[in-house]
């Protein structure tokens, strides 16, 4: 929880960034063969797979819509990603995680497209050094859109805090423990709409809202990131 | 709920009209019964017309978390019993239990409504807070409801008296240390239309909806999207001057 340390010295964060820089990114598509489409989405230390299975059959029957198809989503911290081991398998934290990124990702599938199927999306997180739910949801649109599931939008997210009354962008796990507030957004750049918005903390609603502006800049940024992340592998002509 | 019944309350909403006659602002009848269960060091039970969330504040001791000391502990629950909803099921919890047991747990945490640095007993004890949310009937807007349930039950909560390390039921030193009324208040999108409190028949046709905890000074402490269709930007702003302005509201019937 909170501790007694400086998250901001001379301007600067504990890692040497500025207020609204993001850690260095890195991403990259088709990293898991047996994935219908898979993506590592790397935000500073933190690391997140996706990989995207369907869309495939649905059983047992009852699970399958009529007109539409589902999404299923598993947000998972795997047991070596965290300081002290997390037993394996879903707890609270990942559950409402695994909800809330499904519901992230849902806006921008054509679920029309596909009824009576599944498409099923699976996160680890194998090192988690904060932000690791956008980080996840960054890898899952990539493998989404690398297993051709339709799309309207790729989806991009970034977290945003508060920090030593600064607003700052993409909070280390550090931060992350210590911050005043932070929020988790995610959104298709391309229909500036937002899917996924979470924040707890103390903020006026003027705060709120310039968060809200921080992060839709930055979702941005990461947007022309994964776009270029999809060219890149289809430009070599693998 | 049939298509007729959906297509039916669309209709009405697009018309500006709620199915039962009430403003898009307007909450349902709201009653709140405090300290229905003795044997709880607090309780509330709240009724959102329909709606019926208990909730119930038990205290333990126990040791507390190594990376916070000197802080009691609050552990917030939910069961949607299978008393409540024909799609409840008995069982572990269901994300969307888990979920609103998350959301109030943040809204009360965050708020910093409940002083749990004054829950030290000694080096090595803590007060634990349990607070359990008991969903008793499901007819929709049960985040509001449970986060009300909540906090009245944590006002209405006493510290019990402790003996050679262990807790002496039904004596009291003195009240829970509770000094804000953080309410929740969840803004919810049906076409281009906002309102608030939906009934069980709004709830199976909105969009989205924004889960907004507010407090005393007009603070937000959470905020959670729901609801499959995405929001814009800018009914974010307009979706918070709701909220803000219903919170004070329901705190004046938390008291």
């Amino acid at each position: 929880m909170k501790k007694d340390i400086k998250l901001l010295v001379e301007g600067k964060r504990l890692d040497g960034r500025l207020p609204d820089q993001l850690r260095p990114i890195s991403m990259k598509v088709d990293v898991i063969s047996r994935a219908d489409g898979s993506a590592e989405v790397r935000l500073g230390n933190t690391i997140a797979l996706a990989s995207v299975y369907g869309p495939r059959a649905l059983y047992p029957k009852f699970l399958q819509e009529e007109e539409s198809g589902i999404v299923r989503v598993r947000y998972n911290m795997v047991p070596f990603s965290v300081d002290e081991r997390k037993s394996p398998g879903p707890d609270r934290r990942s559950i409402e995680l695994s909800k809330v990124m499904r519901l992230a990702l849902e806006p921008a599938i054509f679920l029309e497209d596909f009824p009576k199927a599944a498409v099923d999306v699976f996160v680890d997180i194998l090192q988690a050094d904060g932000s690791t739910r956008v980080a996840g949801i960054n890898a899952a649109s990539l493998a989404l859109a690398c297993a051709g599931v339709p799309m309207r939008d790729l989806v991009s997210a970034c977290s945003v805090g508060k920090i030593e009354g600064t607003l700052i962008v993409d909070l280390n796990g550090i931060e992350d423990n210590n911050s005043e507030s932070d929020m988790a957004v995610a959104m298709m750049p391309g229909r500036d709409e937002i899917t996924l918005l979470q924040m707890d903390g103390e903020l006026n609603k003027d705060e709120v809202l310039r968060l809200l502006s921080l992060a839709r800049e930055n979702c941005k940024k990461i947007y022309e990131l994964q776009k270029q992340a999809i060219r890149e592998k289809y430009k070599s002509g693998e | 709920m049939s298509d007729l019944q959906e297509k039916y309350v669309l209709e009405l909403l697009e018309s500006g009209k709620r199915i039962d006659g009430r403003k898009f602002d307007e909450y349902r009848e709201i009653k709140i019964e405090r300290g229905l269960v003795q044997k709880a060091e607090g309780s509330a039970v709240v009724s959102l017309g329909k709606t019926k969330v208990a909730a119930g504040v038990k205290l333990e001791i126990g040791e507390p978390f190594p990376d916070t000391p000197n802080e009691g502990i609050l552990i917030v629950n939910a069961e949607f019993s299978p008393i409540a909803s024909p799609e409840f099921e008995a069982g572990p919890p269901g994300e969307d239990a888990i979920e609103l047991a998350r959301i109030v747990d943040r809204v009360i945490r965050e708020s910093k409504c409940l002083q749990l640095e004054k829950l030290v007993i000694s080096q090595q004890n803590v007060f634990i807070v349990f607070v359990d949310l008991h969903i008793i009937n499901d007819h929709g807007n049960l985040i509001d409801a449970s986060a009300l349930a909540a906090i009245a039950a944590l006002k209405n909560a006493r510290i019990p008296k402790v003996e050679n390390g262990k807790i002496v039921r039904e004596e009291f030193t003195g009240n829970l240390p509770v000094i804000f009324t953080p309410v929740v208040v969840s803004v919810c999108k049906v076409g281009n239309n906002f309102l608030i409190d939906p009934d069980l028949l709004e709830e199976n046709v909105l969009d989205s909806r924004l889960v907004v905890g507010v407090r005393d000074d007009d603070k937000i402490c959470a905020i959670q999207k729901q609801g499959s269709k995405p929001l814009k930007f800018s009914d974010v702003e307009k979706m918070l001057d709701i909220a803000i302005a219903k919170s004070k509201e329901l705190r004046r019937l938390v008291g």
